[in-house]
Formats: C-alpha cells, structure tokens, sequence
C-alpha cells in the first residue's frame, strides 16, 4: 500500500515536471482562467442592454409622446423615429429588435375605453433578447398608459404595486452568473485536454510502454494522471476565483470556497477521468480533438451554465444528471451565491462522487484492456 | 551475393576546380550549445563525400544548412554557386538538392503507399504522369520496391524505408545528394543494397555529388572524400589513404581515433572481454516455441532459446524480423500467442510486479521522459524501482559518472546528442541493479568511440556483476563480443551459436558474409534479379530536362499535390473523417434540441397572511398560468429562505395581511416578490411573467369594478420570422455556424502541428514548395469536408428538425464556403504558431468554442456588449455568420440583404489564412 502511493505521488510529480517544461501550455492555462474567464463573463450584457428599438409614432398625441420618451440608455439605445415603410427592411437587416408600432388615434382610443391597440413587432431570432425585452417594453407601455390614464380620471385602479427582490444576486448582474459558468467550462476543458491529450502523446512518444516494463500498475499510472492535473486545474480555478472573479470582477461570495472546491475537486475526478477514457478510444491526436470537441459542447451547453436546465426538454434534462457539470452548475450557485453549505448542497456532492467513482472505473478498466495495445 | 564496395574510387587525379559546397565561418547555436563553430570547408563536386564524427558534434546541422533546411546564422554558406541564404537562390537551387534527414523515414508519410509517396514527391517538383510514372518504374525496379507499391511506408522494414526514402530524394535528379546517416539502424543486408544502388545510380550519373554523413566507419572508408568533425569543428578532409598517411593508419576506425583531441582519447581503450564463468545449468532466461501473432502476421515464429546467468546474448537480424517483439514478450509487454517464457525460473506473467523489479529494458526508440532532466529521470526511475531511499542519491552519483554523464546532469534529455540519450537510457535501466538488462539496438546512431565505452561497461557489468545481457544489434564487431547469439529473420531463429562458430559453419572470412549467407538461404534477399542491372542511360537517372518548375510563384500544382496528399491521408483515417461528420450530426441534434429559452414549469410559492377573498383570487391567476408550478405554501420567511437557497423555489409571493381590506379601500399596498437571481437569464424571465400576470390582474380587476374599459389597451406582440416562438427554427440556424467552426478548425490544427511532430515538415523546408502552396494545399480538403459537413446539417435542419430554408440558399452556400475557410484558417493558425500537438489543439479550442459561444452574439446580439468584447464580436467571423444564417434561414432574405454581413467575412477569410501563412517559417530557425 505505502509502495503504491509512492509510485502514485512519484508519477504525479513527474506529470507535473512534464507541464511545467511545456511554457505555451502554462500560458494557456493562465490565459483561460484570467483573460478569458474575465473578457467573457463581462461580454454577456446585464440583463437588457442597448436593445436596439425603433418607434412608428402615428399617433403624435401627448400619450404617445410620453411613451416614445420612456425608451433611453442603458436598456435600450435611443428609439429610431421610422415610418412604417421602414419597419420591414429595418427588422430584416437586424437593425431592429424591436419595433413599436402607435396607431393613429392610440390615445383617443384608450381614454374612450375602445379597445385600443398598439403592436409591438419582436425579432424572434434575437432568442433572449427577444422575449425579455418585449416583457419590459409591456411593462413601460402599461405604466405609462396607466398613468396618463389616472390623471384623467377618478382612481379606479387598485394601487398595488408589485415589490420584486431578487435575492442572491439583487441587480441580476450576469457576469456574476457568466464567471462561474466560464470557469466550469474551462475545468471541464482543461481536465480533459491535460489528462488525455498527455497519455496519446505519450503513447505517441512511446514513452508509456517505458512505464509498462517498470513495477507500476495501470491502477498506479492513472491514479497519478488523475491527482496532478486535477490539482494544477485545482489551483488555477482557486486563483481565478479569488484574483479574477473576487478581486477584479468584484463579485460577492456568499458561502464558503473551501466548500465550493471541495465539488470542484469531485468534478475533477470524474472529467479527469473521462479525459483518460477518450484517450484509450482515440488512436491518434486528431480522433481525440474531434473526440473532445463532441464531449465537451454538450458539457458546456446542456449543464445549465448557457441556458437554464427548466428550459431544456425532460429527456436532456435526465440525460445530462449523468454528467458531473450539471450537479457542478448546481452545486456553484448554491454555495457562491445562494451561500448554501453542505447540508443543502450534498445531494450534488454524493451525485457528482457517485459519477466520478462510475467514469473512473470505466476508464481503468478500459485503460487496462488497451494498455498493452498502446505500448 | 557479396557486399561491393559502396562505390569504385573516384579519379582523384583532377578534382574538379569549384566546390559543390563552399563554407566560411560558419556558426550555429542553439540556445547556449554552440553547434557549429567557425567552420571553413570546400567541398569538391561530383564525389562521394564521406562526413565522420563523433555524435552531437555538429553533422547534422552542418547538413541542414547545406541543404537549405536551416536558417544560416552566422558565417557564408554557397551551394551549386549561390549564396543559401539568398532566398531567391534558394528557390532556384533546391529542385537540385535532395536531402534524406536523420531518422528512418522522416521524409515519408507513414500513411500514404510507396507509391503514392514516389507520386508525391514527382508531382511537387512538377513531373506530369506519364513522367512520374516512368521514373517511379526506372527508381522502384531498381531498388526492388517493385513488389511492394501499395504497401504504407508505415509498414516497410527501415531498410526499405531508406530505400523508399532513397527513391524520393533522387526522383527529380538531383545535383546534389545529402544523406544524414542513411543507414542507421538498418541491418547489413539492407546497407548492402543500398550502397550497391547509390553506386549504381552514380554510374550513369557521373556529376551528382553525394555528401553522406554516417557512424558506419567501414562505409566511410570506401567513400571519395573524408570529413572528420569534432565539437564543431572540422578535424581533417582528405580522402581517405590521405587520411591514413597523416595518422599514420590503417583503418579508419584508428585513425577517426586518432584524429581526436587528446583528452577525448584519453578514455578510449580496446574493449577486452574475459572469458564467461557461467554455470551450465543456471538458467536467466529460457524461452520456448515463443509465438506472436498479429491478426494474420506471426512476427515471431516459435522461438525458442536459453540464456545462461552472466551471458552477453546477441540478437542478430533484419529489420522488422521480430527481435524487438521477441524482447517485449520477455518484459510482459505483450502477452504471447503461443509458447512460455521463464526469468530466472518465474513464468513472464504481465501482471507481475516482483520480477520487473529484476529487469532493465531499454527500447528501441528513445524513451525517456524529455522534459525532465538527467537528474529527474534518474531519480524518478530508482524511485519507482523502489531503492531505498536514502540509497537513492549514492546510486545517482554512481550511475552518472559511470556512464559520464556528470556535465549534463541538470539538462534536458532532448538537448543532448542521440549517443549520450543512449547512455542515459542505458542508466536509467539500470539505476535499479537489475538482474537482467534487456537491450533493443542500444547503440544505433552511436559513434565508434562512444560505443566502445559502452560494451565496456556492459562486459563489466556481465563479468563483474554477473548480470545477464540480451541485446540486439546491427553491427557486426558488436554481436562478434556476444558469447553466444542468434540470426534471426522473418520471426525465426536461423541459428544460434558462438559467433566464430558461426562463421566456421558457414565457411564465411566474416560475421556479416555469414549473417547474409544465412538471409539469403532463407529467402530474405528481397532484391529481384533485374535490379542489379540499371539501364545505362535510363532517363531518371540521366540529366533529361530534370527541373521543369523551379519558379518561385505560386504553384497550382504544387498546391493540388498537397491537397492530394492531404485527401489521402484523411481516407485512410476514415474515423476522423467519420467522428468530423456524424460528430456535428450528433452535436447538432443534441444541442438543437437541447437548448431552448421557452421557460416553463418554474416552482413557485405563496405565502398568504392575508388569506381573503382577493388574495386567493391573486395566488389562483398565478396558479393557472402555463409558466408556473405551485407547490406547498411558505410557512414563514425562514422557510421562504432555505427553499429558495436549496434551489427548489424559484419564486415566493407574500401577500400582506389586510391585502383585501386595503385594496377595497383604495389604500396602497404592496405585494413582496422574491425570487432567485442566481442564475440571472432564469431570473429576468420569471421577473417578466410575474410581472405580466400582476399587470393582468389588475386589469381584470378595473374591468370588474367600473365595468368599463377606459385606460385598458392590448399591445398586441408580433414575433415576426419565428410566430410561434419555437426554439428550434431559432436555434439551428445558430448551430451550424458554431459546429462548422469548430470541428473543421481542430481537424486543421492538427493537421500541419502534426507534420511539425512527426519530422515530414522537412519536405516544406526542401522542396520547391512555397509556403502558401503549403497551407492552401493541406487547407482545401479540410474545407471540402467542411462543405459536405454543412450539407449535411442544412439537410438535417429541413427533414429532421423541420426549419427550411427560407432565403436564398445559394448565399446561404456562398457565405458558407467563405467561412469554412476562415475557420479552417483559424486552425491553420493555430497550428502556426504552436509547435506540439496538446498545445494547438488547445488554442483551437480556445480559439473558436469560447469566442464563438459567448462574443459572437449566439445568445446575446453583438449590438449589445461592450468594450474588447464588442470588438472581437464584431471582427469575429462567426458572429457575421450567426447574422447570415438567421437571416437565410428564418426571414428569407437573401444575398442584396446581407450584403453588410458578407463584406467582413470576406475580409475575414484571406486575412486569418495570410497571417497562418506568414507565421510559418519556410525554414527551420
């Protein structure tokens, strides 16, 4: 046993060494955890930003007015007066997102109580864009009309207002939401790439049949892969976390980190291993990138870290409790932002431990059977 | 047959009055290591010239620069009457150079047959077919390739190899022919042949020059023209009786000796090899009827041997005979098909630890792990045989100045010469003290001196140590200081005896004329009859109009022939090919349906301390909404909390107390919403459904009271190009660009890092092939594939998924074959810039998946972010794409329309192409 653990250690150092000699893999490294966790989460804009809009105002009444007014920076640029003949190629060539539409008589109209009508035309393609900024703009229309409306007449309407909190993350800053996923995204990547790109090149090397004629078990070799590119991953997030994302980007940490990477290092486990598995089925690099490329974007785009899970059909949602990202997602915004500990959050570590231990088996046993072949 | 003489001595009478090769003062340096140091040398045209020294001394980079592989650093290197490095000249002059690097089939595409390897190399010097075909007929006959045209160089013994390599370099009739140790590693028969047909070749073309360099010293001493190198410097030229007068010599083994500095002398002694003590019946190694078959190939054929404790084993035998698998079933390496092994009495058994313990294996290839350094090697290694610990750094020192290497103990393995890698391979094998030291060629590519130093050591350790040594060589004074070995060939043993015996049995002068007496009689003379006999004058050989395309411009059939090259070796990996094409298909499913942004079903709860009339009525409305799911009501705000922290709510509602009574009364009141933000896009859309619904509410509930509709209007919302607010004719016009971006781009990546890795980069460097004649060649099959990968999706996109093409789909073509060609740009970049595989795989990643998910306005419209973000998603070509592919598919425009999106793309392309093209170096640095 003591013997095993010290080939495990002495191998995993030799991992290390191997890194630490390739510079371009260090700079890479740095450069996803930093630049690209920071450029990145900063691209995804807050909540809804500059939505480009246009106005048709046929109306020219003091209510329409009033409406065309309500539309300024930051959530939307500077509406675009348009007549109606432009709303068509304008919604064509993207330049629009939205496009109100006043009739004339709008405000005549709506104190008559005559059913009056405004259309808003909403490009469908724009995705979330879309259905988030046309809720808004209902909700400007209403108050504005609701308000004109009161000032003319006895008060009909009840006043309740609606007191909205969002808790965990009151000013729903996304780059909060964007830093984590990012930083999933490239654990999930690095894991892979570092574990399993290593073994084809060292299969490539034939530096692993080196290995082989030496008192060192699969179990041993594996094992080593595992710990130390999960640890140098470990360490990159640990400081992507407390350099870029808590002191640059300023984002609140609600619960505790040791708890949060404690998960990460359980998710490690699992994609470090799925790195090895891919290994053993590539029988050269260029399989292998193709390989990953079909395992890491489902990883990054079905997780919950683009969209959110509810949006996603029953049958992917199941698929993907199997993979260790999902309870990853889960778990990261629990404990950053919900501040959670582990007695709500160990469903996800006993799920993500469970799949871990499952994709490290598959793999030795995998990696046994090919082992010889790679020699 | 009988070994010729590599050729008959040139008339030295008149050497001819310009040099092929003029060098002044040339340095080179790598880093600290100072390769070349101020050499001067006239090379004299038309000879054979024989390049000698020990390794690392500088013979390879000597050659390199000659042949223009390498940048001139320092100092005037003139070939064929031209500066080297004049560009220019440069190009006019390599049509009339070949060059054979170092390395079993380094020039040469594993892959791709012997025959399409000869295609290649016709076609990128401009041969058309008929040509190429009666050249590659004259070169393959006379080697005798003949035979063997559609079989993968991969799979050629290295003698054949070399042949083949041999037949590449000399298709377009070169002037000038350099071979960096040609012979290496290949076994005698094989060398035999091919000096036979280099003599041949020289026959009917009495101009070419022939500058080889070798650490064969018994074919150096038949060669024109010696140069001795040592350290960087040149030691003596000459030919060789010259060279022997003035060392006063007979054999150039002594006078390479002699001609070395002192203190590198000083070392060297005869190797002595007392007579073997062993014990008859003290067996270290037995094997019996051991077999290996590969699916319908038996490599080893029942061979059987016993190896007596403290005996030195040889292995003599072709390339490709099976020795090295032998070697393997003794490690466990490969478990046999057939048949049993013994180590010191203890069946081979893979799985058994203990007794690896007591054996040292060095490969034949180079193993070690090049980026730790000697130190580290060793260590790791004592570490992992488990000598104790603090044995560890007594056996370190002892290893190392045994095996010298004290001056390069902290350095990297790479950095070093091929025969001290050696050395450090063989202590590494032996820091544990195994019992047995299994060697695989131990000493190819290592020069005479340092070879000696090597048996010396193992004579010790057999002798002193009584350890047992199984080796496997290629030269013949080496299996001469064997006690007792084996000729092998094709999987069986011929013979195992004594070598003298050998030679006595066979009546032979010698060990090889024995050895090759013994391949012939077992068939393995692979030589047809009629290759012996070259044409006189046969055209390929012959100075016809050998360089008919020597241009510096650009080439298109120098391109095609890449392209062709490209296309055949992505045939025969069919699974890359397969997992590029069903991969996106799959992709493309998964995250077509996968991802939506209708959200529905969010868990709610209400918390009512109001509990009249109106309340309940509010909690109905949400209750009947589509987008929301009730579950059990919030007790207090501690439960409200920890529901929302665990994640199972994503909204709580709480209604005041006296909510009904109030709003009765016209008072103001307020209704407390919570929900969760952390993941802000499920956030922003639960903020808007809550707050439509309350906005209907109180709509309902002025129309109730008043009976009138005054101050009510409807907005009515038109989702124009997508009416019912589907995800999927929103999403796949999305996912094709992203899929076509990224799979292309890693298959690119790899495909020019891979050549870099695996040594063919040489043909760029030496051939008349330019740089853009490179990338566009290897780039072009990349974005046909890439073309039929999007077929294929828009295929799947109409009859699976159900969103057709609207627009015009031939600009849907047009802007894709534009930006199939950036994004396999992107990955020619990548690879430009990166030297390992790992790494340009990971800047494509980096590159494409990241940029394209989250800058290129996938989700989020460009139009909308800030900063560097903006810039790079409005430069980036797949947001351009994203824009294209929306507007073809969803709202039917076409080309007019999207004029704005295609012009940055178009720039788009030839700019990521041109700058991958410049940051590749047409030569090595």
């Amino acid at each position: 046993m003591l013997t095993r653990l010290s080939n495990i250690y002495r191998l995993g150092v030799k991992e290390l060494w191997s890194l630490w000699r390739d510079p371009i893999m260090l700079v890479l490294i740095a450069f996803v955890f930093t630049v690209s966790v920071y450029t990145s989460a900063n691209s995804t804009p807050e909540t809804l930003h500059n939505a480009a809009i246009a106005i048709v105002d046929e109306d020219d009444s003091p209510l329409s007015q009033r409406i065309v007014s309500s539309f300024y920076p930051p959530q939307f640029v500077v509406p675009r007066m348009i007549v109606p003949q432009q709303i068509d190629p304008g919604m064509d060539a993207g330049d629009f997102t939205f496009v109100l539409h006043i009739p004339y008589g709008f405000q005549r109209d709506v104190l008559a109580g005559r059913g009056a009508e405004i259309q808003l035309n909403t490009d469908a393609t724009r995705m979330s864009q879309a259905f988030t900024g046309s809720g808004y703009i209902q909700q400007i229309v209403n108050g504005e009309v609701n308000e004109f409306v009161n000032r003319y007449r006895a008060n009909t309407v009840p006043q309740v207002d609606l007191a909205i909190r969002a808790r965990f993350n009151p000013t729903l800053n996304k780059s909060w939401f964007g830093a984590l996923a990012q930083i999933i995204n490239q654990i999930a990547m690095l894991s892979i790439i570092l574990t399993g790109a290593a073994l084809i090149r060292e299969r490539e090397h034939g530096t692993i049949e080196h290995l082989l004629v030496m008192p060192v078990t699969p179990f041993e070799i594996m094992m080593s892969k595992v710990w130390s590119m999960g640890l140098v991953v470990l360490l990159a997030s640990a400081l992507s976390v407390n350099l870029v994302v808590r002191a640059l980007m300023h984002v609140p940490i609600a619960g505790s980190l040791p708890l949060f990477f404690a998960g990460a290092a359980l998710v490690l486990f699992s994609t470090t291993s799925m790195g090895i598995f891919l290994a053993t089925i590539a029988r050269n690099m260029p399989q292998f990138g193709m390989l990953m490329i079909l395992v890491l974007l489902p990883l990054q785009m079905l997780s919950g870290g683009s969209t959110p899970r509810e949006s996603m059909p029953q049958l992917v949602q199941d698929v993907m409790l199997f993979a260790p990202t999902t309870h990853f997602v889960e778990l990261g915004q629990a404990i950053l932002f919900r501040g959670a500990g582990f007695d709500v959050v160990w469903p996800q570590f006993a799920a993500t431990f469970a799949i871990g231990v499952v994709f490290f088996a598959v793999a030795l046993a995998r990696f046994r059977s090919t082992i010889s072949a790679m020699a | 047959m009988t070994v010729t003489a590599a050729s008959p001595p040139s008339p030295l009478a008149s050497p001819p009055s310009t040099p092929v090769v003029s060098v002044r003062g040339v340095w080179t340096r790598y880093g600290k290591t100072e390769a070349l140091r101020g050499i001067d040398l006239d090379i004299p045209a038309g000879l054979m010239i024989g390049m000698i020294g020990p390794d690392g001394v500088g013979k390879s980079s000597l050659l390199s620069l000659i042949s223009g592989a390498r940048v001139v650093q320092e100092g005037d290197v003139r070939v064929l009457g031209g500066d080297m490095r004049d560009r220019r000249h440069r190009l006019d002059v390599c049509p009339r150079i070949a060059y054979m690097p170092q390395g079993l089939g380094k020039n040469l595409y594993p892959t791709l047959s012997v025959e399409e390897n000869l295609q290649f190399f016709g076609r990128l010097f401009g041969h058309d077919g008929p040509e190429r075909r009666r050249r590659i007929d004259e070169l393959t006959r006379a080697t005798g390739l003949d035979p063997f045209l559609s079989r993968p160089a991969g799979k050629l013994s290295g003698g054949m190899k070399q042949k083949l390599g041999l037949c590449c370099a000399l298709i377009h009739d070169p002037d000038l022919l350099i071979l960096d140790e040609p012979t290496t590693g290949v076994d005698p028969l094989a060398r035999a042949q091919f000096w036979d047909l280099i003599a041949d070749i020289r026959k009917t073309q009495g101009q070419m020059s022939v500058i080889v360099a070798t650490a064969y010293m018994d074919e150096a001493q038949r060669f024109d023209w010696l140069v001795a190198m040592d350290d960087g410097n040149v030691l003596d030229t000459g030919t060789p009786q010259e060279v022997f007068d003035r060392t006063g010599t007979t054999s150039l083994e002594e006078a390479f000796i002699a001609l070395l500095p002192e203190e590198k002398k000083r070392g060297h002694r005869a190797v002595v090899i007392p007579p073997l003590e062993a014990e008859e019946n003290d067996i270290a190694i037995e094997a019996q009827g051991l077999t290996m078959r590969f699916g319908d190939f038996t490599a080893v054929d029942h061979v059987s041997f016993r190896i007596r404790r403290g005996e030195i084993f040889g292995f003599l035998g072709s390339n490709g005979c099976g020795k090295s698998t032998t070697m393997k079933m003794l490690t466990g390496l490969l478990p046999a098909s057939e048949g049993k092994a013994w180590l010191f009495g203890k069946e081979v058994d893979s799985s058994d630890i203990s007794t690896r313990r007591r054996v040292g294996y060095m490969s034949q290839a180079f193993s070690l792990y090049g980026e730790l350094t000697v130190r580290q090697n060793l260590e790791l290694h004592a570490r992992l045989f488990h000598v104790p610990r603090e044995e560890i750094p007594a056996r370190v020192t002892e290893m190392v100045e045994r095996f010298d290497l004290t001056h390069v103990l902290e350095e990297l393995p790479e950095s070093l010469p091929l025969g001290m890698r050696q050395r450090l391979s063989l202590a590494v094998a032996m820091v544990h003290k195994p019992d047995l030291l299994i060697l695989d060629e131990p000493t190819s590519g290592v020069d005479p001196v340092a070879r000696d130093g090597f048996w010396r050591l193992l004579v010790e350790l057999s002798r002193r140590d009584k350890v047992t040594i199984f080796i496997s060589t290629h030269f013949m004074n080496e299996a001469m200081r064997c006690d007792r070995m084996s000729m092998m060939h094709a999987g069986k043993v011929l013979d195992s005896d004594v070598p003298q015996r050998l030679i006595d049995k066979r009546g032979a002068k010698d060990l090889e004329e024995a050895f090759i007496g013994y391949l012939v009689d077992a068939g393995g003379d692979t030589r047809s009859p009629q290759a012996h006999s070259l044409q006189e004058g046969a055209p390929a050989m012959s100075g016809e109009p050998s360089h008919p395309d020597t241009g510096g411009a650009f080439s298109l059939q120098r391109c095609l022939t890449y392209a062709w090259r490209e296309t055949l070796e992505l045939q025969r990996d069919p699974v890359r090919a397969t997992l590029a094409l069903a991969g996106s298909l799959i992709l493309m499913l998964v995250i077509g349906f996968g991802m939506t942004t209708d959200i529905n079903e969010l868990s709610y709860a209400v918390l009512d301390r109001d509990g009249s009339l109106l309340s309940q009525n509010y909690a109905l409305d949400i209750s009947g909404s589509d987008y929301f799911v009730e579950h059990a009501p919030i007790r207090d705000y501690d439960d409200l909390d920890l529901r929302l922290k665990d994640g199972e709510l994503a909204l709580g509602i709480e209604i005041p107390p006296g909510f009904g009574r109030d709003v009765s009364a016209g008072r103001q009141v307020s209704i407390g919403t919570w929900f969760d933000g952390a993941n802000p896009s499920r956030a922003e859309t639960v903020q808007g459904y809550i707050q439509g619904l309350h906005q209907h509410w109180l709509t309902e509930q002025v129309r109730r009271r008043t009976g009138s509709s005054a101050g009510t209007f409807s907005l009515e919302n038109r989702y124009r190009y997508n009416p019912d607010v589907q995800s999927l004719p929103a999403m796949v016009p999305l996912v094709i660009p992203l899929l076509l971006l990224m799979l292309p781009a890693m298959l690119t990546a790899l495909a020019v890092v891979r050549e870099k890795e695996i040594g063919s980069i040489i043909n760029l460097y030496v051939t008349p092939v330019t740089r853009s004649e490179f990338m566009l060649g290897k780039q072009a099959p990349y974005v046909g594939l890439a073309l039929i990968n999007f077929l294929l999706m828009v295929l799947m996109a109409i009859f699976i998924f159900g969103v057709p093409v609207k627009g015009s789909f031939p600009t849907l073509l047009l802007a894709a074959t534009i930006y199939c060609i950036s994004a396999t740009g992107m990955g020619l970049l990548a690879s430009a810039l990166t030297r390992s595989q790992i790494a340009a795989m990971f800047l494509a990643m980096i590159g494409t998946m990241i940029p394209a998910t989250t800058l290129g306005g996938m989700t989020d419209p460009v139009s909308s972010m800030e900063g560097g973000a903006r810039f790079m998603g409005e430069i980036y070509p797949a947001s351009h794409m994203f824009t294209i592919s929306r507007g073809v598919f969803a709202k039917a425009l076409g080309f007019s329309d999207l004029a704005g999106s295609f012009l940055p793309l178009a720039i788009s392309a030839p700019v990521i192409v041109g700058v991958a093209i410049m940051l590749l170096k047409k030569q090595e640095a």
